[in-house]
C-alpha cells in the first residue's frame, strides 16, 4: 500500500514537470493553432543551460534558474522570427509552420549537441540541500517539493497574466480570432512574440526542473518528453491550459501505476500511449478541449 | 563494367538505402497529396518489416507472400485507425499517427516475436537492388497515373479546401482514409523489402525521428510530382557521404546541415527543390 | 415543387440562424433571396448544400427528403453551389479548378490510364473540352492556365460558377455571385444565369444587388432573423410593408 502511495506522490511530482512543459505547448497552440515541435529542443536547451551556468559559471542555482529561463524565452522569440513569422506574411498553412518548427527542433538540438556535447551530464553534487522527509514508508524530498511548487507557482502565474493583465486580454483575443484582433488596434506580431517568449520561458524551466528532478540531462533528453507533451495535450484539450496540468498530472500518475502494477519500466510509455490513441480515436477533442472545428 | 563494380562495391549499400528511402517517401506523398499529416508511416514500414521478416523466418514463406504479407497487414491496420480519426479535420491524424507510432515502437520492445530491444535477427538477404527500384520504379507510375485520375483529383481538391471538396460531391472521409491506406501499404511495403536487405532491424529505426525523415524528404523535394519526394530522399540520404568526402563528418554539424536545408526550403522554396529543376512552369497532369 | 423547406431551423451555438422557414422554389426558375446582413441567408444555402444539416424541419427535393444526406450526397442529386467568400483551389490553375469540379461527371478511372488504353486518352480530351466550354461560358476562357490565386476579383467569382456547372447541376445555389463585379460583367452573368434557367437549371440566388434581382428573379423569398417575412414575385415583395420595415428600412438608413 505505502509502495502505491509513494508511487502516486511520484508520479504527481514528475506529472507537474510534464504539464509545465505541456502548458507551453498548448498556449501556441491555442493562440496560433500551430504544433511547435521546437518546444522539445527549448526544453532541452533551457535545462543544459541553467547546467552550464551552474557547473561552468559557478552561479547559483536560484540565479542560474531565472537566468535561463529568460535564455529559454529569448529562444522562443527567435523560433517566431525565424521560423513562424515569414509563414504568416505568407498567409501559409498550418502544415508548413509545424514543418518550420521541426526544421528549427534539428538545429536547436544540433546547436546542443555541438556545444554541449553527446554525453548525459549532471548538476553537481549538493547543488541544493536536499532534506528528505519520512511519513510513515512514505517518502518526500525537498526537491519535489521545490520542484512542484515552482511548477505551480508559474502555472498559476500564466493562468492570472492570461486572465486579469492587458498583454493576456490580448493574447486571448488574438486566440479567439488573429483578424479580429488586429482590427481592435491590437499588436497582433507584439502579442504572439509574447506567447512564444512565456511558452519557452516554461519550456525552459520545465527543462530545468526536469534536469533536476532526474539528475541527468543530455542533448536528446527532449525527445520523449517532445512526445508526452502532445498526449498530454490532447488528454487534457488542445489549447486548454487547466487541461495541460490535469493532463500532466494524469500522465505522470499512469507512468508511475504502469511501472508498479507490470513490474517493468518497459511498458511504462505504452498504457499512456495507447489512451491516448484511444481518445484520438473516440473523442478526439480531448477529454477538456471544447470543440474547435472550423466550419465554411 | 569494371568502375561499375568497384562503384557497387563501394556505395551500393548507399545505392540500396536511396532507393528504400525514395519509396518509404513516396508513401507518405500519398497521404500528404490529399492535405493529411501521418508520422505513422515509419511505424507502417515497422509492421511491414516485422511482418515479413517473422513470416519468411519463422514460417518460411516465399519473398513475395512475406513482403505481401506485410505491406497487406500495414494497410489494414491504417484502415483501422483512420476511419474514425479521418472523419475530423485538422492535425489529429498527424497526432494520432504520432501516438500509435509510439505504440509500435513499443510493442516491438516488449513482444516475445519481435526480438524486443535487441531486433529481429537473421533475417534472410533476398532483397536485390533490382527489385528494390523495381518496386520503386512501378510505385512511382502508378502514383504518377493516379495524379491524373479520379482519385487524384479529388486528392488535391480536398488538399485545398476539403468544404468547397465536399460541395463538389467528393466523399472527402473515404478519400482521405484511402489516401491513408494506400501510403500505409507502400510503406509496408518498403519496410518488408528492408528487411530482407538488412539481415537485422530494430524498432528504434521505425520511431519518430525516422516518421520526421520522410516529412522532410518530400518537403525538401517538393511535392508538386512524384519525382520531388524522391528527389528529397536521394539528396538527404546521399548528403552524409558527400559531406564524408569533403571530411565534414562532425555529427552535430550534419544534422544541422538537414533542419537548415530543410528550414530554407519551407520558407523560401515552397515547392521544393524540384521547381529548380522543372522550372517555374507547373507539370500539368496528363 | 422541385425544392421545399417544410419549416427548417437551424442554430449555431445558441443563435437561430434560421427558425422555420417554409417556402417552396419552382423547377427551372430563378428564385431570389434577400434580407439583411445575418438574417440567415447563407446558413440556408448551406442547410440545402448538406454542410449544415437543420436541427428540425425537412427538405425536399423533387418529393425527396434530403435534409439528412451528407453533403457529397447532395452534390450527386444534382446541386452545385458557390461560397460567399470564394472557395477555389487556389494552387490549381483555372482549367484544374474545373477539372477537380468534374469529380461526378467525369470517370477517369485508373485502370485504363495505367494500361495507357486510347479510351483513357479520348476521355481526357472530351473532359477537357468539356471543362473549357465551362470556362468559356462565364468567360474566362482566356485564363485556363493562370493560376486561380492570381485572378481578379470578378473573376474568381466568375471560376466559381464554372466549376459548379462543371456539376451539371440541375439545382444551382449562388451565394452573392456578383458581389465585386463591374456592371458589363453583372450583365454576362444575368444572361448566362437566364440562358441555364432556360435551359433547366432552377437555380437559388443571394444578392444584395436589388435592380439586379428584381430583373432576373420569377420569385423572391424575403428573411429577417432567421425567418422568412414572404415569399412571392419581386413586385408583391417590395409592396410589402414588413418587408420595406425590415429590409429596405435597413437599406434606406
Amino acid at each position: 500500500m505505502s509502495v502505491l502511495v509513494q508511487q502516486l506522490i511520484n508520479g504527481f511530482f514528475i506529472g507537474s514537470v510534464y504539464g509545465l512543459f505541456a502548458i507551453g505547448y498548448t498556449l501556441v497552440f491555442g493562440v496560433l493553432d500551430i504544433l511547435n515541435l521546437a518546444h522539445a529542443a527549448v526544453f532541452t536547451l533551457g535545462g543544459l543551460t541553467a547546467l552550464w551556468l551552474v557547473a561552468t559559471g559557478g552561479l547559483s542555482i536560484w540565479v542560474a534558474f531565472p537566468l535561463a529561463v529568460l535564455f529559454s524565452g529569448a529562444l522562443g522569440l527567435l523560433l517566431d522570427r525565424i521560423a513562424f513569422a515569414p509563414l504568416r506574411r505568407r498567409a501559409a498553412s498550418n502544415l508548413s509552420g509545424l514543418i518550420s518548427s521541426i526544421a528549427m527542433a534539428i538545429i536547436f538540438e544540433s546547436a546542443a549537441l555541438g556545444i554541449f556535447g553527446a554525453r548525459t551530464v549532471r548538476f553537481p553534487q549538493g547543488l541544493l540541500v536536499n532534506r528528505v522527509w519520512h511519513f510513515e514508508s512514505v517518502t518526500v524530498t525537498s526537491l519535489q517539493v521545490e520542484i512542484v511548487l515552482s511548477a505551480l507557482v508559474l502555472m498559476l502565474a500564466l493562468t492570472a497574466c492570461l486572465r486579469y493583465t492587458r498583454t493576456g486580454k490580448a493574447i486571448r483575443a488574438v486566440a479567439e480570432s488573429e483578424r479580429t484582433a488586429r482590427l481592435l488596434g491590437i499588436n497582433v506580431d507584439g502579442v504572439i512574440a509574447v506567447t512564444f517568449f512565456v511558452s519557452s520561458a516554461l519550456g525552459g524551466a520545465a527543462g530545468i526542473l526536469y534536469g533536476l528532478y532526474f539528475d541527468a540531462l543530455a542533448p536528446d533528453m527532449g525527445r520523449s518528453i517532445e512526445l508526452k507533451g502532445l498526449a498530454v495535450i490532447i488528454l487534457g484539450g488542445m489549447g486548454s491550459i487547466p487541461g495541460a496540468i490535469l493532463g500532466g498530472i494524469a500522465f505522470g500518475l499512469s507512468e508511475v501505476l504502469t511501472v508498479a502494477l507490470t513490474g517493468t519500466s518497459n511498458l511504462r510509455d505504452a498504457v499512456a500511449f495507447s489512451v491516448l490513441l484511444v481518445i484520438l480515436i473516440l473523442r478526439p477533442t480531448g477529454l477538456l478541449g471544447r470543440g474547435r472545428v472550423r466550419e465554411a | 563494367m569494371a568502375f561499375l563494380s568497384q562503384f557497387f562495391a563501394v556505395y551500393g549499400s548507399l545505392v540500396n538505402f536511396i532507393g528504400i528511402n525514395a519509396l518509404l517517401a513516396l508513401s507518405l506523398y500519398v497521404t500528404l497529396s490529399a492535405g493529411q499529416l501521418s508520422l505513422g508511416n515509419a511505424a507502417f514500414a515497422g509492421i511491414g518489416a516485422y511482418t515479413a521478416g517473422i513470416l519468411t523466418m519463422r514460417f518460411h514463406m516465399p519473398y513475395a507472400i512475406s513482403v505481401a504479407a506485410g505491406a497487406g497487414l500495414a494497410a489494414v491496420i491504417a484502415l483501422l485507425i483512420g476511419l474514425p480519426v479521418l472523419r475530423i479535420r485538422g492535425i489529429f491524424l498527424a497526432m494520432a499517427t504520432l501516438a500509435f507510432g509510439e505504440v509500435v515502437r513499443i510493442a516491438a520492445v516488449n513482444l516475445d516475436i519481435t526480438g524486443g530491444a535487441q531486433g529481429l535477427v537473421g533475417i534472410p538477404n533476398k532483397t536485390t537492388t533490382c527489385t528494390i527500384y523495381g518496386v520503386l520504379a512501378a510505385t512511382a507510375y502508378f502514383l504518377a497515373v493516379l495524379r491524373g485520375s479520379k482519385v487524384g483529383w479529388s486528392l488535391a481538391a480536398i488538399r485545398e479546401d476539403e468544404t468547397a471538396a465536399m460541395a463538389l460531391g467528393i466523399n472527402t472521409a473515404r478519400y482521405k482514409t484511402l489516401a491513408f491506406v494506400l501510403g500505409a501499404f507502400i510503406a509496408g511495403i518498403a519496410g518488408a523489402i528492408y528487411a530482407h536487405l538488412n539481415f537485422i532491424i530494430t524498432p528504434g529505426e521505425f520511431g519518430f525521428s525516422a516518421a520526421v525523415q520522410l516529412l522532410i524528404y518530400n518537403i525538401v523535394g517538393g511535392m508538386q510530382s512524384v519525382y520531388g519526394p524522391m528527389l528529397g530522399a536521394f539528396i538527404l540520404t546521399a548528403l552524409p557521404e558527400v559531406l564524408r568526402g569533403v571530411s565534414l563528418s562532425a555529427g552535430p554539424l550534419r544534422l544541422g546541415i538537414n533542419g537548415v536545408i530543410l528550414l530554407l526550403v519551407i520558407l523560401y522554396l515552397p515547392n521544393g527543390l524540384i521547381s529548380f529543376l522543372k522550372g517555374p512552369n507547373r507539370v500539368s497532369r496528363i | 415543387m422541385f425544392l421545399e423547406f417544410e419549416k427548417i431551423s437551424r442554430s449555431y451555438g445558441g443563435v437561430r440562424a434560421l427558425w422555420e422557414v417554409s417556402f417552396g422554389v419552382e423547377a427551372a426558375t430563378i428564385h431570389g433571396i434577400i434580407g439583411p446582413n445575418g438574417s440567415g441567408k447563407t446558413t440556408l444555402i448551406n442547410v440545402v448544400s448538406g454542410l449544415a444539416g437543420p436541427d428540425s424541419g425537412r427538405l425536399l427535393l423533387e418529393g425527396r427528403e434530403v435534409h439528412r444526406l451528407p453533403a457529397h450526397r447532395i452534390a450527386a442529386l444534382g446541386v452545385a453551389r458557390t461560397f460567399q467568400n470564394i472557395r477555389l483551389f487556389s494552387n490549381m490553375t483555372c482549367l484544374e479548378n474545373v477539372i477537380a469540379g468534374q469529380h461526378l461527371t467525369a470517370q477517369r478511372a485508373l485502370v485504363p490510364r495505367l494500361l495507357r488504353l486510347p479510351s483513357a486518352r479520348l476521355e481526357e480530351r472530351r473532359c477537357r473540352a468539356d471543362a473549357l466550354a465551362c470556362l468559356s461560358s462565364v468567360g474566362i476562357e482566356s485564363r485556363a492556365e493562370a493560376l486561380a490565386g492570381s485572378l481578379s476579383y470578378g473573376e474568381r467569382r466568375r471560376l466559381e460558377i464554372a466549376r459548379a456547372m462543371a456539376l451539371r447541376p440541375r439545382l444551382l445555389l449562388l451565394d452573392e455571385p456578383i458581389a465585386g463585379m463591374r456592371q458589363q460583367e453583372i450583365d454576362e452573368m444575368e444572361a448566362l444565369f437566364r440562358s441555364l434557367a432556360e435551359a433547366g437549371v432552377t437555380i437559388l440566388l443571394i444578392e444584395h444587388n436589388m435592380p439586379f434581382m428584381m430583373r432576373l428573379c420569377s420569385r423572391i423569398t424575403v428573411l429577417h432573423f432567421g425567418q422568412t417575412v414572404t415569399t412571392g414575385a419581386p413586385q408583391q415583395v417590395c409592396a410589402h410593408p414588413e418587408v420595406i420595415e425590415a429590409y429596405l428600412g435597413v437599406e434606406g438608413r
